[in-house]
């Protein structure tokens, strides 16, 4: 008899490892549990061309609708897992039926951070996870409204240069000195602050916004003492791993689903991927990621294992933003302590900063220098010493030092 | 519903796949979505990781809009890049491709 594997969460992660089980010739069902109305789609767009308008809900799928059924996948959508009985194997739904598995992945993702002020439940505070939320987003993002932006991070960044294209009046509020800046490093976020104010974007740095008010809807927010109007709220203050399953099973939860470098938990039949894992990173440490990166390659490795090819998960962090026409590209992880080699002139808007630790790369940023993202992500993985003097060098081509 | 125009994507191996994509959807999110073999598209069409390249032959090559810098770029660090090498994110479908036949490389990655 064929074993059978379980999904719970239908997102990006989900979608890798039923594509790597199968290419890797995994015959017996899957059944994939998902609690939002849609099949596996991709998040990145959300904040960027799905709010704009310029790319179609349909687009997002990360697979045709006939995909499933001709892939052996059963998908419950709208459906939620309400307990995993590890003593039985089994999957409880929250309509009390029960999935029997061999194997189960967790790959429940993320979900967003929520802001505790008073008024942070007024109709007009939003967040952006879904496209549920953005559906919900979009009808009040008109030319003319004014929008508070709380968090200066990516979602809230992207946001604001959507809004600012869209001709809405936004203020960004962050609490920290500086944009983005559990992301990038100082150069950055001082390049991406002057974009956003050049593009009419408003920003409140050190400033924590401490109640939203109105009168049945949101109309103002108070911030740094001061109360600003706004008839949008959009909340951007960071996800949390999607645990408590995992948790309530009595697997190991630390702020994250606790997997060994083949995705797998304590328990010998569950793995996990994605967002909701707290894995060992390469460099040794424990560590949290959420990206598109990680879900796909975590997948990877915990589909390979599944079927008996384990493989040490070790890649390259590695992420994007777009805000404006500008684009971010990050890999690896940087640290306060870095040394800090810049490339190019943020003035030409096409420049880099490596990251460099005991003379090797251990990150690079580019932004609008592909190039530069390339060789980065190739040296870190490479973990070869580098010459600083020839990174900052703009006269010598960025592939001559990979 | 947006006008639909034919694509071919050939493996190494000569198997060819012909499939119908919207009018202004990538060839990229075509290929992804109908299942094509090799054309993985990880970061799912923004350019950052050149894992949907293709080589497109005459007489196709010459109808495609010219290269951005970006896609230039990252074509430049993707294995058996040759001239007629393309990111498929970044070619949008169009009447004028109606038939276009694209050959997958061996190796994406």
């Amino acid at each position: 008899m064929s074993e059978k594997i379980v999904i719970i969460g239908a997102g990006q992660a989900a979608i890798q490892a039923i594509m790597t089980l199968r290419a890797e010739g995994f015959t017996g069902p899957i059944t994939l549990v998902g609690d939002e109305a849609y099949p596996p789609y991709q998040r990145p767009p959300l904040s960027k061309a799905y709010l704009l308008g310029s790319f179609a809900r349909e687009r997002l799928f990360l697979k045709a609708d006939n995909y499933y059924p001709e892939a052996g996948c059963e998908l419950l959508l709208n459906t939620t897992a309400r307990a995993i009985h590890r003593d039985v194997r089994a999957v409880e739904l929250t309509d009390g039926r029960r999935l029997p598995y061999d194997k189960l992945l967790l790959a429940t993702g993320a979900q967003v951070r929520k802001l505790a002020c008073d008024g942070a439940d007024l109709p007009g505070v939003h967040y952006l996870k879904t496209i549920a939320d953005v559906d919900g987003l979009q009808a009040v993002f008109q030319p003319g409204r004014k929008i508070a932006v709380v968090g200066g991070g990516y979602i809230g960044l992207e946001v604001a240069a959507v809004g600012a294209k869209r001709g809405l009046d936004v203020t960004v509020f962050e609490a920290m000195d500086r944009l983005m800046a559990r992301a990038v490093s100082p150069l950055l976020s001082d390049f991406y602050a002057a974009e956003h104010e050049k593009a009419g974007v408003k920003l409140q740095l050190k400033t924590g916004v401490e109640a939203i008010g109105g009168d049945g809807k949101v109309e103002w927010v108070k911030a740094g003492g001061r109360t600003y109007p706004a008839d949008i709220v959009l909340v951007g203050i960071g996800v949390i791993p999607r645990d408590e399953l995992a948790r309530a099973a009595g697997l190991a939860v630390t702020d994250g689903i606790v997997v060994d470098r083949n995705a797998r938990t304590g328990d010998p039949h569950i793995w996990s991927a994605g967002d909701c894992t707290r894995h060992v990173g390469r460099e040794g440490h424990e560590i949290r990621l959420e990206c598109v990166q990680n879900a796909i390659d975590q997948a990877k490795h915990a589909a390979l294992a599944m079927v008996g090819k384990p493989r040490t998960y070790a890649e390259v962090p590695w992420f994007w933003s777009d805000q404006y026409d500008l684009k971010l590209q990050i890999a690896g992880l940087a640290r306060p302590t870095d040394t800090l080699v810049q490339r190019g002139d943020p003035a030409s808007r096409k420049f880099s900063v490596f990251h460099l630790r005991d003379g090797k790369v251990a990150a690079v940023e580019a932004v609008n220098a592909a190039p530069d993202y390339l060789i980065g992500k190739k040296l870190i993985a490479e973990g070869k010493p580098v010459d600083a003097a020839r990174l900052a060098d703009t006269a010598i081509a960025i592939k001559t030092l990979a | 519903m947006a006008a639909t125009y034919r694509a071919s994507f050939v493996q190494p191996d000569g198997r060819t796949q012909t499939i119908a994509i919207a009018e202004g959807w990538s060839l990229m999110e075509g290929a992804v979505k109908n299942l094509v073999p090799g054309i993985d598209a990880d970061c799912g069409g923004a350019c950052s990781c050149a894992t949907c390249q293709v080589h497109v032959a005459a007489p196709w090559g010459e109808k495609l809009p010219p290269k951005s810098d970006m896609e230039e770029t990252m074509l430049d660090f993707a294995p058996d890049v040759r001239p007629e090498s393309r990111l498929s994110c970044q070619l949008r479908m169009t009447a004028a491709l109606d038939g276009i036949v694209l050959n997958v490389p061996k190796n994406q990655r």
